[in-house]
């Protein structure tokens, strides 16, 4: 049988040998932890604790400031330092709730629920919602949100997406070894949402130890299914995902929801399990610590707040001077100038790489090769669409589609010339995004 | 930590194929059929491609440096321009000849547009065509000298599709090793053929364009040939002339390609049809090389009718 796969796409080095074989340690956390009250997509959150207030572990911070919006749980117990704004790894300054560890670790009383088949799909969504789920592949999307579509019944597919295809990521390939019970448990939940839904669970191939496993803990279920999928990048992206496990295809006006498919991460199916069933919200998250500057690459179950300094500290420090560090994977994370920012819900990797294939590779002209046309899985012509946004050229960028990029970033990876054209395709996309959300 | 930390956009990785070692790759799959040409003509030819390649790269570097521009010559791209244009002349012109084509090919057609990327026909093709029109009888002299080194066959003084024009036999068989007349580089199919495997091995080319136009160019000569499914005139069409040489190594170059798949599979046929009426219906017995610029400027509409349609977007909105 052919393996699952879409269109495109490329073959980076995974790096994934590095932090492979570690198992997940618990991290404790010292010293202070930091809450950006916007660590998803929507409204930022509402803090409902005060300055000087003893916070316990899994008390709620800071309530959801809207629908689309999430609540924050202290992954710690101790007092609430300050608000203030604090850097954040996409470099900005957010609003933050800092709470100084007391190291007691005393935890409010959780409540969990006493069976899945006793929670109405009202509850459930309830219990997800007061959890402060949300996506933690990266994006951040309210789960609560994405699992109220406006057609429930018209869900065909709910997708586990356990592609990992960034490069040196190791979180769900640990999650899946060690706590598949969670994963099963967490996506029938979802499924219980969905009457006419079948599960799948979706694994690349480089991780036939995780597709053995899973077939093995489902094998009794009969709405539930592995998809084995081929290894290549951006497998684990949204629409590739949905092309490659059910062949349908969406564009950037629509939601999965319109092609009846709901997408999930590992992390966030588990955190999902974790707040239906056991009543906890999301407070840890797997963080892969790695790359060649790191003495001990590790897998961390993370207090979300700590400060990535401290994971790096624990991970046995620097064995070299990083040029280049970066929050996620090397292909759509983001490069910190400061190790001092805290992990939050999103947070998958930390990634210390010693030499910088940006810096250290000039850019030359464009030799026309077609190389990124044949690797965008958006089917668009990045060489194009980077020349329009070189030369501001909107209507163009337009015209040939450039709002469909998902910023996967297989064009710059590819390119011979060494063009970084990821990033002048993403500059005039904000623009052409921005000009969209405008009242006409 | 005393160093800074560098930031940028992401992706923070590089695939490590470059520029340069995508065109060393088809500098070497040049050798092949370069040096049958060298082995089949004698030393004469390889003083042409010697002159024709240093030509290329020193104009291309002279007038870099001159323009203020960052000079390119280390990427192989003049590189490739010197030896194709070479491997586009007859053994018996005079030295300064690839020294006028190299030049015009570097200077005019290349640079004068922007340089590497930009020139909007091929320039080694531009080069050729240039001298075939301004040098016409020195360009399609392909008499070898008797006595010549070499293993070319001194007796005939035409190239075999010159003399299927004409209504005379030749052996396939001979078109295919490659001792026969023609410019230095075009005569050995096998030669191009084990450099064209290289090049599809290493991913540098696919097998989308000179496969429309070969086939393309074989349906065409069925049809329109007069001969019909004639083996012996099939054969020495495929083999002879530019044709293996343009196809895989010409039509191939990617500045002067469609970047669209379905615009590359246009730009075949068009090619295997233009060639099919220039050498049937043409004055001269060779076709490939103005079918091939011809077609480079037809490139801008062919992409623009061959747009993909983005992920997502078949039909509907």
């Amino acid at each position: 049988m052919g393996l699952l796969t879409f269109k495109g796409g490329v073959h980076p080095y995974d790096g994934k040998e590095l932090s492979k074989e570690k198992p997940i340690q618990a991290v404790l956390p010292k010293g202070e932890l930091v809450y950006p009250l916007s660590q998803h997509i929507g409204a930022p959150a509402k803090p409902v604790v005060e300055k000087g207030e003893r916070v316990l572990v899994g008390q709620k911070i800071a309530e959801a400031g809207g629908f689309v919006s999430a609540p924050i749980h202290a992954s710690v117990s101790g007092t609430v330092k300050t608000i203030e704004p604090r850097l954040t790894t996409s470099g900005a300054m957010v609003n933050a709730i800092v709470i100084e560890n007391d190291d007691q670790y005393e935890t409010v009383e959780y409540h969990p629920a006493e069976s899945l088949e006793a929670l109405t799909k009202e509850e459930i969504l309830k219990r997800i919602q007061e959890g402060g789920v949300v996506g933690m592949g990266g994006a951040g999307f309210p789960t609560h949100v994405k699992l109220s579509p406006k057609e429930p019944d018209k869900i065909e597919y709910v997708l586990v997406n356990g592609a990992e295809c960034e490069p040196y990521l190791t979180s769900d390939y640990r999650r899946i070894l060690e706590e598949p019970e969670k994963v099963v448990g967490g996506l029938k939940c979802m499924l219980k949402l969905f009457d006419n839904a079948q599960g799948f669970i979706c694994i690349e191939d480089n991780k036939p130890d995780c597709i053995k496993k899973m077939e093995e803990m489902v094998k009794n279920e009969s709405r539930i299914q592995v998809k084995p999928l081929q290894t290549k990048y951006p497998q684990g992206a949204e629409r590739c995902l949905i092309n490659a496990t059910t062949g349908r295809e969406i564009n950037s006006s629509m939601l999965p929801a319109d092609a009846g498919c709901v997408v999930d991460n590992i992390d966030t199916v588990v955190a999902i399990y974790k707040s239906v069933m056991l009543g906890q919200p999301l407070m840890h998250r797997i963080v892969t610590v790695t790359g060649n500057a790191i003495a001990n690459p590790c897998n961390f179950s993370v207090c979300t707040g700590t400060s990535m300094e401290c994971l790096i500290e624990e991970a046995g420090g620097l064995k070299e001077t990083p040029k280049k560090v970066i929050a996620g994977g090397p292909m759509m994370g983001m490069t910190l100038f400061h190790l001092n920012v805290p992990t939050v819900k999103t947070s998958g990797a930390i990634l210390c790489l010693t030499n910088d294939d940006v810096s250290e590779q000039p850019e030359t002209a464009c030799i026309n090769c077609g190389r990124c046309v044949s690797a965008c899985p958006e089917r668009l012509l990045p060489s194009r669409l980077a020349t329009f946004a070189n030369h501001n050229q909107l209507d163009m960028f337009e015209a040939y589609d450039g709002v469909e990029c998902v910023e996967c970033g297989c064009c710059s990876y590819i390119c011979p010339a060494k063009r970084p054209l990821t990033q002048s395709i993403r500059s005039m996309r904000k623009i052409a995004l921005a000009n969209r959300k405008k009242p006409k | 930590m005393n160093e800074l930390l560098h930031v940028s956009s992401s992706p923070h990785v590089r695939s490590k194929v470059n520029t340069s070692n995508i065109m060393l790759m088809v500098v070497i799959a040049l050798m092949p059929a370069t040096i049958f040409g060298i082995i089949n003509f004698g030393p004469k030819a390889l003083l042409l491609v010697l002159i024709s390649v240093a030509t290329c790269v020193l104009s291309e570097g002279v007038y870099e440096h001159f323009m203020h521009k960052p000079v390119t010559v280390r990427d192989y791209s003049a590189v490739i321009t010197g030896l194709l244009l070479a491997l586009n002349l007859p053994v018996g012109v005079p030295w300064w000849m690839p020294i006028i084509g190299g030049v015009f090919a570097i200077i005019i057609v290349k640079q004068l547009f922007g340089g590497l990327g930009q020139n909007f026909m091929n320039p080694a093709l531009a080069g050729r065509c240039f001298l075939l029109i301004s040098f016409t009888g020195l360009m399609t002299d392909f008499s070898v000298e008797k006595g010549a080194w070499g293993l070319v066959d001194t007796v005939s003084g035409a190239t075999p599709l010159a003399a299927v024009k004409a209504g005379e036999s030749v052996d396939v068989m001979r078109m295919f090793l490659g001792n026969t007349q023609g410019t230095i580089g075009e005569t050995s199919v096998i030669a191009i053929l084990i450099g064209a495997i290289f090049l599809l091995a290493v991913k540098v080319i696919d097998l989308r364009i000179p496969l429309t136009y070969i086939v393309t160019f074989l349906v065409f000569i069925i049809l329109f040939g007069g001969h019909g499914f004639d083996l012996e005139f099939i054969g020495a069409h495929l083999c002879g002339g530019g044709l293996m040489l343009g196809a895989w190594f010409m039509a191939t170059d990617y500045v002067t390609t469609p970047i669209t798949k379905k615009g590359q599979i246009v730009y075949g046929i068009i090619l295997g049809i233009l060639t099919g009426l220039f050498r049937i219906f043409g004055g001269s017995a060779e076709g490939v090389s103005y079918a091939i610029i011809f077609s480079n400027l037809l490139i801008p509409i062919i992409e623009r009718f061959t747009r993909p349609t983005a992920f997502g977007k078949g039909g509907k909105k």
